[in-house]
């Protein structure tokens, strides 16, 4: 300090671009020392930038702005890094199926099956596959979804001591259970009764999978409906359930589809107990009920199961993948559009 | 259309704890009745007991009697969804129903209790509007939500609300402590409006506003922290106020206590 009038609320300041600048310096630093240490990865290239640029970014502002500024600064990259790491598998996911999934999706793979093709030839579709992926996922939501939200509704609503704490404990379990678990243990029953595989054996097996996902969103969502509005309720002599069904239900119903809308996502990619239950089916068959179904899992699963070097079957598993994701994503935007439009409005 | 309330001998508990004890006291209809008194001293539970909402908290419960004029509201039989309908309530923060329009919060008593007819519904909305002030300001827009309003006019719709179902009695819990001056006053005035048609209780930490509106005053108070709280003594409010019988109520009122 060379004179007694500098501010002691103004500290040195790094300029606003510094990030970026210290950013494009540790890629341009690795980029060197990869090439000049003859490193074939780019994972490594990558790592040595990641690390160069949160050991950068310390050091310098270290320098300039003190030691307080510097761990702030490290905390924001490490942020960061963070960031791209959780991003870049998930860019490069999308960008690998979108690349080789659109090479033979067209409205021919989606309206036709794969009836008369032989896994190793080119054509055929995946119209039997959606088909049965709609159906079975259809069904199981027809069952998880009432039973999950009735589930909830007692646990936030009604529940009190050791039964709701004995159901709490069993939706907990219950949320750990392996696909292929509840897929034999609806096969065991079929087995008891000496049934052939048929679609709806998969929905119970996928409703299994999709209860407990459903009960435990339902009541995250159920308990964020203040108790005021419950009081407000009964003190105008509202019996309890008309209670939860005019105004409980349809302050959290935008939250509720959300969660239920999640959980058919979740399922909608299920395979083994789909391939114990269902078996697959290269023909078209509109009835869960009877015979074996298709699905989307199951389908690029089989498809790339029996590539064997084919091309043909392997395109067709990438662009089933990418007709399963964009399916997921539909369901998404679908329940984003619904928790938006039925959200409780406050505007004037 | 007013109803007295006689209380007797009443003990209310949150579990094991006991939160009020031995409370015995009469409310006049066609009156304002004010409970005052420091915080935890249980004028909010009392208040709850009255129209059965205190039982609605897990481990309440509640020993003694609560006459409606001459019907015990905890006596054998008496559902309490009808005590409700004929004792309602207003919250210490307003809380419209956000999913529902102006409108729709006025009538929902109605509706939701399905006691009502069609063409009337509208009559009893601005006859409530009306009745809470309110109907002026949002005459125009009664489809828009209640929860685009101003504190005091949600305030005064969940009153509107409550009076819409007609009750007999209203309580009303602090019901201007989340609220401005001007919103005070607003409520105030109602108050003086509603009690011509209703018996009114309110609690209230503002003893300037027990003096302003009430015609009688309770005062609670606990022993300490942990110990039930008591009424220490009811009377005319110009009494309480300025001659109350017990020390302690003047200690309280006057700012010198603990």
């Amino acid at each position: 300090m060379s004179t007694a009038t500098v501010s002691t609320l103004k500290g040195a300041r790094l300029p606003k671009w510094s990030p970026y600048a210290i950013a494009g310096g540790s890629v341009g630093l690795a980029i060197a020392i990869g090439l000049g240490a003859g490193l074939d990865s780019r994972v490594q290239w990558g790592l040595i930038a990641a690390i160069l640029f949160v050991v950068g970014t310390y050091g310098i502002a270290a320098r300039v702005e003190g030691k307080r500024q510097a761990k702030d600064r490290i905390a924001t990259s490490l942020v960061w890094v963070a960031f791209l790491l959780a991003v870049i598998p998930l860019v490069s996911l999308v960008w690998v199926t979108v690349a080789r999934g659109v090479k033979v999706l067209d409205v021919y793979f989606l309206t036709h099956s794969m009836g008369v093709v032989a896994d190793t030839e080119p054509g055929g579709g995946i119209y039997h596959a959606i088909i049965g992926s709609l159906e079975q996922v259809g069904l199981a939501t027809l069952i998880a979804a009432p039973v999950g939200v009735l589930t909830a509704i007692y646990l936030v609503e009604y529940g009190r001591g050791k039964l709701s704490k004995a159901i709490t404990f069993f939706v907990d379990v219950m949320t750990g259970i392996p696909s292929i678990v509840a897929g034999l243990f609806i096969l065991s029953l079929m087995l008891q009764f000496e049934m052939q595989p048929f679609g709806f054996a998969g929905s119970l097996a996928l409703a299994i999978l999709m209860m407990p996902v459903v009960v435990r969103s339902t009541e995250e969502m159920l308990k964020l409906v203040p108790n005021e509005l419950r009081e407000a309720s009964l003190a105008l002599g509202v019996p309890k359930w008309r209670t939860i069904l005019k105004v409980v239900l349809p302050t959290s119903i935008g939250g509720i589809t959300t969660g239920i809308m999640l959980a058919v996502a979740r399922i909608a990619g299920e395979t083994a107990p789909v391939l114990l239950l269902v078996f697959g089916n290269p023909f078209i068959n509109t009835n869960p009920f009877e015979g074996a179904q298709a699905s989307l899992p199951l389908y690029i699963y089989q498809q790339y199961a029996n590539s064997a070097g084919s091309g043909a079957a392997y395109d067709r598993a990438w662009a089933a993948s990418l007709t399963l994701i964009a399916f997921v994503m539909i369901l998404n935007l679908v329940a984003r559009g619904i928790a938006r439009w039925k959200a409780p409005k406050t505007g004037r | 259309m007013a109803k007295r309330i006689d209380v007797s001998g009443l003990t209310a508990y949150y579990g094991s704890h006991k939160a009020i004890e031995d409370i015995s006291m009469t409310v006049e209809p066609r009156s304002v009745t004010a409970f005052i008194g420091p915080s935890g001293c249980g004028k909010s539970t009392f208040l709850r007991t009255l129209n059965r909402m205190h039982e609605v908290t897990p481990g309440g419960r509640v020993e003694g009697k609560v006459m409606l004029d001459d019907e015990d509201l905890y006596g054998t039989g008496i559902d309490p969804v009808s005590v409700r309908r004929e004792v309602g309530m207003v919250f210490q923060r307003p809380n419209p129903f956000p999913t529902m329009s102006i409108f729709d919060n006025v009538a929902a008593g109605l509706r939701l209790n399905g006691s009502y007819k069609k063409s009337e519904l509208a009559d009893v909305v601005e006859k409530s509007l009306k009745g809470a002030n309110l109907w002026n300001e949002v005459k125009d827009r009664l489809n828009k939500p209640g929860s685009g309003l101003s504190g005091g006019q949600q305030q005064r719709l969940c009153i509107a609300r409550a009076i819409a179902v007609e009750p007999k009695v209203l309580l009303m819990d602090e019901p201007c402590s989340a609220l401005d001056p001007i919103s005070t006053l607003a409520i105030e005035d109602l108050i003086g409006e509603l009690k011509e048609r209703f018996t009114i209780v309110i609690v209230t930490h503002n003893m300037q506003q027990a003096a302003r509106v009430s015609d009688r005053t309770a005062f609670f108070n606990l022993a300490a922290v942990g110990q039930p709280g008591k009424l220490i003594e009811i009377d005319e409010t110009e009494r309480i106020f300025s001659n109350p019988s017990v020390q302690a109520t003047e200690d309280y009122i006057s700012g010198r206590f603990g």
